[in-house]
């Protein structure tokens, strides 16, 4: 399945968020996800099922203003 | 001390975590500041990317207070989603809200950012409004829900100091009891101390230390004249004059000529 994760596209076989992170090698507690612009919460991303194309957001703390 | 949204804090002053040399300069920096709160923000992770990890372990080990903020979102629906990802990462209700409307100026879209504080706040947020310096935007604001103000004092990173004192001055005299902090465009201690000393209750800044040749001495010099600032506004400060006063007593001079 095509999926465009932070604006790259990916062909993955993950068919939920929560396979998605692992199959790209996403890990730790302190991840953001959002799919197709609304926010995923870390609890939902097992029962979040992707469909070809969606857009996914993972994003992590970094230095700010 | 400082209350913001319920919570007291002694120190006067918020730093900001970007452009320092090193994330280890930028701790020490944090420290020798005695800033009590630090912003941080989101971005993208890379793939197998531990970077995030790794800077937020650095912060919650400061023991301070976080405020991640929008910083970059130009669009209401942009700010509202990265909020919402931020309370999701960083366990706080607090955000430092940015809509940008000028890519140039960085000045605040402050209609965007209106309806993005009024949507934020219903959903429980405690937005902390990066505004400018208008009255009645910041009317609409408190409005919206928002319980503080943060006018700029001049464009972001432009290190300019209070370009237009009148107007924070009217924002000061107009909402009393409303906590207002300076945030962006301080570029020098002296600037910290001038806007406390018109009353502001806090500061926020990060370019003018990040960017010091020394950003620990420069976050230290910061934190005191922050502090010098508030207190003499406290203390009361003499006004202006247009003719010399002589401050040693003339009663009792001798008659020598």
């Amino acid at each position: 399945m095509k999926l465009i994760v932070n604006s790259k596209s990916h062909d993955v076989a993950a068919e939920t968020l929560a396979a998605l992170l692992t199959e790209l090698d996403f890990e730790g507690g302190w991840l953001a996800t959002a799919l197709n612009g609304e926010v995923v919460p870390a609890k939902e991303r097992d029962r979040c099922r992707l469909t070809e194309g969606d857009r996914i957001e993972i994003l992590s703390p970094m230095q700010g203003g | 001390m400082i209350e913001l949204y319920g919570q007291k804090f002694s120190s006067r002053l918020l730093l900001g975590t970007a452009l320092y040399p090193s994330p280890a300069v930028m701790a020490e920096a944090v420290k020798a500041s005695g800033a009590e709160i630090v912003t941080v923000s989101l971005r993208r992770e890379t793939s197998g990317g531990k970077a995030g990890g790794q800077f937020w372990s650095l912060v919650q080990s400061l023991g301070v207070r976080v405020l991640p903020n929008t910083a970059g979102c130009h669009s209401v629906r942009e700010a509202v989603t990265t909020a919402q990802m931020a309370r999701e990462v960083f366990g706080t209700n607090w955000i430092k809200l940015e809509v940008i409307g000028n890519h140039d100026t960085l000045q605040p879209d402050v209609f965007g950012l209106v309806e993005a504080a009024r949507i934020l706040a219903s959903e429980g947020f405690e937005v902390f409004p990066y505004t400018t310096d208008d009255l009645v935007v910041a009317e609409r604001l408190l409005e919206a829900g928002c319980r503080l103000l943060m006018p700029w004092c001049a464009p972001i990173g432009s290190a300019r100091g209070a370009q237009n004192p009148d107007a924070l001055r009217s924002l000061r005299g107009h909402f009393p009891n409303v906590p207002l902090i300076v945030d962006a465009g301080i570029g020098r201690p002296s600037h910290a101390a001038a806007v406390m000393e018109l009353g502001y209750d806090a500061v926020l800044l990060n370019t003018a230390v990040a960017k010091a040749g020394d950003p620990v001495a420069m976050a230290a010099a910061f934190g005191k004249a922050i502090e010098a600032g508030w207190g003499a506004h406290c203390a009361g400060l003499l006004e202006p004059r247009d003719m010399a006063v002589p401050s040693t007593p003339v009663i009792g001079m001798a008659a020598l000529s």
